[in-house]
């Protein structure tokens, strides 16, 4: 199963002028309401000009994995709204990856682990675990091939607010559920998003609802939903969260089905007092109630600026796109379409300030360069290796980001990642040369892991020649592609071709997105 | 490549200028030349059977099938003993070098590995979320001198853990992987922003830590042949090397042990007590055991009734090592008091155990510890002057 990257924006923009106009318009006639609601926010003068190289690489290295040269070109010859509306409108499709085949099983009871010996159990929670890798390949296999980057992108942006880990869950199917559900509402409603969250069975188990039952209240999912979903910390009391928790109480699961059920018996009917209201509130009320307050648009608008535009929020801007976020009902297109088209966006102080994640790094180098992969494998552990393990993150706040993506092991393990990864075809003709051997022969002589791993790294492959012929008549936009910033260390005066990648690729800017 | 292939390769000139002379630029009363081993106890170690109530009719009967004899216990005292695959320890016992703190835990325990190890790691309240690392967040406060290599090092694995967010802290396996590895860092200039300072500023400290790890001390003492022992070995030439560290973090996995303990568990043991003797007899030849405080931790402990399965499911409070040349050796904390389990059938804790944080932090850094820790604890006393 060898997959090359279909490139997608480059088809665009082979119908760009009036046939995408007209496809952009027909296709989405909300696109109308989103200039209205957002256009306050980028001034004047940017309307009309074009966005250039600079921008573009700006635009599309937050918004997608790092970007090809040619989706560049073509989103230069765009102005900030066309480029903007292109990028937002493009998405919301399901994956194109089709989802392990072990999705179209039944359902797998949760309660079947009961009543195993030790032996079995044993057995089970290796498959469970062997499924789970299986499902962190299929997303990354998703992030590599898709045509929607920013439905991804949103898509682990939300993995990372609404956290489940399947190291608790322990259900591959509710996890791949719980990622169709982020997925379907990427860029849709959050008010939306947050009511099927909230009962979602993943999450249901992963922050204890199921436990939370009339008499013996369980917090944890009250305590999650305004600290870390929508109002964020010092925004509520610890009474509120105690009468929130009574609300939610009754909200289970049947185990046999992987379903939602409430459960009335056990759901306290009684009256709470919420943020200062006051009735006989059940979860979705309270749900409602923490949608109503504005601190909830607030708090979703600075993790949108912190995921897109840099680690400080400047908050006359949030303040612009929480009033966006909020005007429309908590959409998130054009809460995120005003963010991407705002002046702040674009300023000088802003590039180059955000540290990739481990995903970023891998997926946005893979796409950038277009490498051909086989098998995920290597991705996935390399992705993990470097503190971000798919759909395990490590608590229910999720990744912490920036910063810390980096310590001594992570930037060695990347630097280390990058010189293999940019080394695959030395690597596979001494492997060629080694005892004459065909390269597929010494994978046979290996364990199974081993042999899995090597299979798939020799089927990793990048066109060098190819890839920097792009550059053949400008060599000054390579550099323009590859970093955000003018490199730390200059690269040697007669460093070319792969050399000269190899050296862009290992300097501290590239680190930076 | 070797250490002077390295050297030249990032120019040594280079190097020179990013590592200060040995000058401490120390605040006042911090001591970070007094070293401190924490080894990891991952999965979950059995207190229970690590030390026994041996004298406790109720451990018998919550364990007709796990419980160690009381003729096979090494006995510490009228009520405790060691399980008898720690035997090697019981030289530093009687030397009085020994600290063996029961009842460890904190309040509100949380039962899962991930969770607890977070709550032990970032040394957070049960129902609390932090970042950072306990240590790292120690050291933010009071950095270990300039020409330390490294804050901390954590050996064999990429989990920071307690070191987790600090700037100066590197993982690694052996010295020599990490050199390998580290040629592809080059000393570099200026940062634009606060993101490329701090990739910079850990590029600076990979290549201070580089120019002066090496691996090549031969001790007199041997190592056990297994991953644990060399995991120590390789400790052991980092504090030969002369780098300068404060903290090194080793690891010992599969305490987690559901099903078939007594076999499994007696070998984790005897791994765990072989290596320590080792270490100890390592860092004595060169003459730093009476600057080393080594301490276990682990997520919990497990639960004193043994399940169907022969072995033990996930518990709370539990007993842990503190051992060094100026350890006070002896009982410490309070016995399990297995008529007081909880609703889930588990032990109540005796100590905080960032009461032993605060030991570390004031007794033997003489740092502050609150600050670190986010509140108050009770130091042990068990540092002799």
């Amino acid at each position: 199963m060898t997959a090359t990257r279909p490139n997608v924006w480059f088809k665009l923009a082979a119908c760009r002028g009036r046939k995408f106009d007209k496809l952009l318009g027909g296709s989405i006639p909300a696109l109308a309401l989103l200039g209205v609601l957002g256009g306050s926010v980028s001034s004047p003068a940017q309307a009309a000009a074009l966005l250039g190289i600079d921008d573009a690489r700006h635009l599309l290295n937050r918004t997608s994995f790092a970007a090809s040269p040619a989706d560049i070109e073509t989103f230069a010859a765009l102005t900030r709204e066309q480029a903007v509306d292109r990028l937002v409108s493009w998405t919301g499709k399901p994956a194109v990856t089709p989802p392990p085949s072990w999705m179209s099983e039944p359902f797998e009871s949760l309660r079947r682990f009961r009543g195993m010996s030790p032996e079995q159990r044993k057995l089970a929670l290796r498959e469970v675990f062997q499924k789970g890798f299986e499902l962190q390949s299929w997303w990354l296999t998703e992030m590599l091939v898709t045509p929607s980057p920013l439905t991804e992108k949103m898509t682990l942006f939300w993995h990372n607010h609404f956290v489940s880990s399947q190291q608790k869950v322990r259900s591959p199917q509710l996890m791949y559920r719980q990622n169709a559900l982020l997925r379907r509402h990427a860029l849709g409603n959050f008010g939306e998003l947050l009511h099927a969250v909230a009962r979602d069975p993943a999450m249901v188990i992963y922050l204890d609802s199921a436990s939370n039952r009339k008499g013996q209240p369980n917090e944890n999912f009250a305590r999650e939903v305004m600290e870390l979903f929508t109002l964020g910390e010092g925004h509520y009391g610890e009474r509120d969260i105690k009468e929130a928790a009574r609300a939610f109480t009754g909200w289970g699961i049947d185990p046999d089905r992987g379903e939602f059920v409430f459960r009335r018996l056990a759901h306290d009917d009684g009256v709470k007092n919420v943020l200062g209201r006051s009735g006989s509130f059940n979860g979705d009320a309270v749900l409602d109630i923490l949608l109503a307050q504005p601190q909830t648009a607030e708090h979703i608008a600075a993790k949108l600026w912190r995921e897109f535009v840099s680690p400080e929020p400047d908050p006359a801007t949030v303040g612009r796109i929480a009033k966006v976020f909020r005007e429309s009902s908590y959409e998130i297109r054009p809460a995120l379409r005003a963010l991407l088209i705002s002046d702040a966006f674009y300023e000088p102080r802003n590039r180059a300030v955000l540290i990739k994640s481990p995903v970023e790094l891998v997926v946005g180098t893979l796409r950038q360069f277009s490498f051909t992969t086989g098998e995920p494998l290597p991705f996935v552990l390399s992705i993990a290796q470097l503190g971000q393990n798919l759909l395990a993150p490590p608590n229910v706040k999720g990744w912490p980001g920036g910063e810390a993506w980096i310590n001594s092991t992570t930037l060695l393990g990347r630097k280390a990642f990058l010189d293999r990864l940019f080394r695959v075809e030395e690597t596979r003709a001494m492997m060629a040369a080694g005892g004459g051997m065909e390269p597929p022969k010494v994978a046979e002589r290996m364990t199974d892991g081993r042999q899995r791993f090597l299979r798939a790294m020799l089927d990793v492959q990048f066109d060098g020649g190819k890839w920097l012929s792009q550059f053949d008549d400008r060599p000054q936009l390579l550099r323009q592609v590859v970093l955000a910033a003018a490199p730390v260390q200059e690269p040697p005066a007669d460093a070319q071709g792969l050399d000269l990648i190899r050296h862009l690729v290992q300097d501290p800017v590239y680190q930076l997105k | 490549m070797n250490r002077r292939e390295f050297l030249n390769a990032i120019g040594a000139a280079s190097v020179s200028s990013l590592v200060p002379g040995p000058a401490f630029a120390q605040r006042a009363g911090a001591s970070y030349d007094r070293l401190l081993v924490l080894v990891e106890l991952k999965g979950g170690n059995d207190g229970l059977n690590t030390v026994v109530p041996y004298a406790d009719f109720a451990y018998y009967q919550l364990r007709p099938r796990l419980a160690v004899q009381r003729d096979q216990v090494l006995q510490l005292d009228q009520q405790a003993g060691l399980h008898p695959a720690l035997e090697p320890l019981m030289a530093l016992w009687q030397g009085r070098e020994l600290a063996v703190v029961q009842g460890v835990g904190y309040p509100g325990p949380n039962l899962s590995h991930f969770r607890s190890i977070d709550i032990w790691d970032t040394a957070s309240k049960s129902n609390e979320y932090l970042t950072e690392g306990w240590l790292a967040r120690a050291f933010g406060a009071a950095p270990a001198p300039q020409s330390f290599a490294a804050d901390g090092v954590v050996v064999g694995g990429a989990e920071m853990g307690p070191l987790r967010g600090g700037v100066r802290t590197i993982a690694l396996t052996n010295p020599e992987q990490f050199l390998r590895q580290a040629r592809l860092v080059a000393p570099a200039g200026q940062a634009r922003n606060a993101a490329l300072d701090h990739i910079l500023k850990v590029e600076q400290n990979i290549v201070r830590a580089a120019a002066r790890l090496h691996g090549n001390h031969v001790f007199v003492t041997a190592f056990p042949a297994h991953g644990f022992g060399n995991a120590v070995r390789t400790a052991a030439q980092l504090v030969a090397s002369g780098a300068g560290v404060a903290v090194i973090k080793l690891s010992l996995g599969g305490f987690d042990t559901h099903s078939g303990q007594p076999a499994r568990h007696a070998q984790l043991l005897k791994a765990l007590a072989e290596s320590l003797v080792a270490l100890k007899g390592a860092l004595t030849e060169i003459g730093r055991w009476d600057s080393t405080m080594v301490m276990t931790y682990s997520e919990f402990g497990r639960r004193p009734r043994e399940n169907l399965s022969n072995g033990t499911d996930h518990g709370t409070a539990s007993a842990h090592f503190v051992m060094g040349g100026r350890v006070m050796g002896g009982l410490y904390g309070a016995p399990p008091e297995l008529a007081r389990l909880d609703g889930s059938g588990n032990l109540p804790f005796a100590v905080d155990f960032r009461d032993l944080y605060a030991t570390v932090l004031e007794r033997w850094w003489g740092v502050d510890a609150p600050g670190a820790l986010n509140g108050r604890f009770a130091a042990l006393d068990l540092v002799r002057a």
